[in-house]
């Protein structure tokens, strides 16, 4: 655990309140530190500022109801939550999928993937002062929400999976799309290389900053790129391989350090490999056999008991725990969401550090709040 | 009549009139050009709406910043609180007094003008400092803290490189150091000072890469986060000008002021090579921002005391060893 340069004196301490209202929060996260000087003593996270209920609105609208609800908990990996509650309750209702669906789900799934990765990317750098990558950033991101968009009709919040496949079928201008996208993107990663991951200053605002060890990531129960930066190769999609993830040849990258640029550089190889998956994906897909089992009831009610269903998210495990009680309501809805383990062990890194590294460690950890707060 | 116009004051009154009207010009300008350069380097294309492209942008923002409430936090200090942008603002314009556009055009070419100028831009971070104390602001508090040891830090490298230079004209005054880089400048001569004034510049101004004082991801907006209309706008301006000045006393001190390179000037008057090398180099600082994250506040504060100032006293040794030896 990083030890303070100084020794903190208690009667020195005051009180700086981060957030709610900051612009390095990204969202309404309220972070209270207390500093000595500009080194962080105590550092305590609170949250609620984005509770909507979503877990009580699951308790009482129907399975499809829920849909549109699940993209808003998570809102820069709509696309990833969608897939999960699909598949969760598939999994529950044993509903079977269209391979054709199959394919398409994971393409778009790992786009989002992309998607999230490379907003983070910008809004992490910007954070340490560079304004530019940002803007690089989303000029590529802007590419995927136009492809998810001719798809699903929305940029964000996408609602596009249904129970038992796509609401919509993809046409081929979507796959060229893609494939020219895949292109596009690992052209532009020798110039994020050059601008960003070359960088001196950079490499020394993130090297050995915030470091997580793997022992303290597996008492927070810290999941996704941030426990992969630790070393532990540890990925829902090769471990409960779900939808057609065994299939595909694809690494978890993994760091060694556990630092701020180990989780910079696990991102960065993440899209690469979601690339390689939308490759392979795009080449076996069926050209027909149907985009949605037709025959799964709007009002569907799977059998009394209980279904728990885990998936990777872009900022790690996630799942979805549902009880049913044979209505067409779930008895509960309770969703694990990454963010929240992520965010806790900031306590723990965060103490020692300065100020500015504070708004570093946070942005490597990238939280999305309203996914805590559902 | 006539020996009012022929005196000193006439003088002095008229150049005081052009420096207000040119530094205010001056900062709209540099706004606006700093938009469109950093609009290009992102792929964006920056203002173009209002005027000529986009010209009159910053003038419409201006007349906004005029137009809006000048709002004092309660528990602010009521007298420091409105004076700091006015006093963050001065200095800057005594800054203009000295400097060599042309050979005949320095309002007063003093024999102490160097150690003049610098003497005020020390007097900012006084300033920098009333406005963060006075705001009571927790965020404003850390900035001017940063502020003030950062100021310290780089001034001390930014003398002794600009003293190497003095040291081999034996003169402090801008006139003299720009006739004595007739065929070479200074550049090419004091190339690691030159390096060191430009770092410690952007260092002084407060720019990115250096420009924790006000980080705005980390400190909102530092030092000026609690004022608001043209107090605002006050430290706006005065970042561009001091941005503007210490662009152009490295034109003087290392390129060679109003002189063409090597003696030839290819008929170009004097003011307009002095303000072309001035905004390269404004240019240059701006292009520095929008690509560079920003230091840590400690890494910035290794940078400079164990490294700049060993190299520039380093630097500054050689020099004086050199020119004895001569």
């Amino acid at each position: 655990m990083p030890k303070p340069i100084a020794p903190p004196a208690v009667d020195r301490v005051y009180t700086l309140n981060l957030g709610p209202q900051h612009p390095s929060t990204h969202g309404v996260l309220r972070v209270l530190l207390d500093l000595d000087g500009e080194f962080i003593v105590k550092a305590d996270p609170v949250l609620g500022y984005g509770h909507r209920g979503h877990e009580k609105m699951g308790e009482n609208r129907t399975y499809k109801q829920f849909m549109p609800n699940t993209s808003r908990m998570d809102y820069l990996s709509g696309l990833l939550f969608n897939h999960g509650f699909a598949l969760a309750v598939e999994k529950f209702a044993g509903i079977d999928v269209p391979l054709r669906a199959k394919y398409i789900r994971t393409i778009c799934a790992e786009l989002n993937r992309i998607s999230s990765h490379l907003l983070w990317f910008g809004t992490y750098v910007m954070d340490l002062g560079g304004f530019t990558p940002f803007l690089y950033a989303f000029d590529d991101r802007e590419n995927i929400l136009d492809i998810l968009d001719r798809v699903t009709g929305s940029r964000l919040t996408y609602s596009y999976c249904r129970f038992g496949g796509v609401c919509q079928d993809v046409d081929e201008t979507f796959l060229e799309m893609t494939k020219t996208f895949i292109d596009r993107l690992r052209s532009r990663f020798s110039d994020y290389h050059n601008l960003v991951t070359k960088n001196i200053i950079f490499i020394h605002r993130t090297r050995n900053v915030g470091v997580i060890h793997p022992e303290q990531a597996r008492q927070f129960g810290v999941t996704g790129p941030n426990l992969r930066a630790c070393g532990i190769p540890f990925d829902v999609r090769k471990m409960e391989p779900y939808e057609l993830y065994d299939q595909f040849d694809f690494e978890i990258p993994t760091g060694t350090n556990g630092d701020a640029l180990d989780r910079y550089n696990v991102r960065l190889e993440e899209m690469e490999q979601s690339c390689r998956i939308i490759e392979q994906a795009l080449a076996r897909m069926p050209k027909g056999g149907g985009y949605l089992n037709r025959s799964v009831s709007s009002r569907l009610t799977p059998p009394k008991g209980e279904v728990y269903f885990a998936f990777e998210s872009a900022r790690g495990l996630t799942a979805y725990y549902l009880v049913s009680d044979g209505s067409p309501h779930p008895y509960r809805c309770h969703i694990r969401v990454p963010s929240f383990s992520n965010l806790h062990v900031l306590v723990d890194v965060l103490r020692g550090t300065m100020v500015a590294d504070a708004i570093s460690i946070l942005g490597s950890i990238d939280v999305v709040i309203p996914e805590i707060d559902r | 009549m006539g020996s009012f116009m022929a005196s000193e004051w006439f003088r002095l009154i008229v150049g005081l009139v052009i420096v207000l009207a040119f530094s205010q010009l001056n900062a709209l300008f540099l706004v606006w050009l700093e938009r469109k350069v950093a609009g290009h380097i992102q792929l964006r294309i920056g203002p173009k709406e209002v005027g000529p492209f986009g010209l009159l942008q910053t003038i419409a923002d201006g007349i906004k910043l005029v137009g809006k409430e000048l709002i004092t936090p309660r528990s602010a200090d009521n007298k420091l609180f409105p004076v700091a942008p006015v006093l963050v603002f001065m200095p800057v314009l005594v800054g203009f007094l000295v400097l060599p556009f042309a050979p005949h055009l320095i309002i007063r070419d003093m024999n102490v003008g160097v150690l003049l100028i610098f003497a005020f831009s020390a007097f900012t971070v006084l300033a920098i400092l009333a406005g963060g104390w006075s705001s009571n602001n927790k965020y404003a508090l850390l900035g001017a803290i940063r502020s003030v040891a950062q100021n310290v830090a780089y001034e001390i490298p930014l003398l002794l490189a600009v003293l190497s230079v003095v040291l081999m004209v034996n003169s402090l005054q801008f006139s003299e150091i720009v006739k004595a880089q007739g065929r070479v400048w200074f550049v090419f001569v004091q190339p690691v000072a030159a390096l060191i004034y430009l770092i410690c510049a952007t260092a002084e101004t407060n720019r990115a890469p250096f420009d924790i004082p006000e980080a705005e991801s980390e400190l909102v907006a530092g030092f000026h986060t609690e004022f608001s209309g043209m107090r605002f706008g006050l430290f706006f301006l005065a970042e561009y000008t001091n941005m503007f000045i210490v662009s152009a006393v490295a034109t003087s001190l290392f390129f060679g002021g109003w002189q063409g390179p090597f003696g030839f000037d290819l008929g170009i008057p004097g003011i307009v090579w002095f303000l072309a090398k001035t905004y390269v180099l404004i240019f240059v600082i701006m292009w520095v921002r929008w690509t560079f994250p920003r230091l840590r506040f400690d890494q910035l504060m290794n940078l400079s005391w164990k490294f700049m100032i060993p190299l520039s006293l380093a630097n500054l040794i050689v020099t004086a060893i050199v020119l004895k030896l001569i």
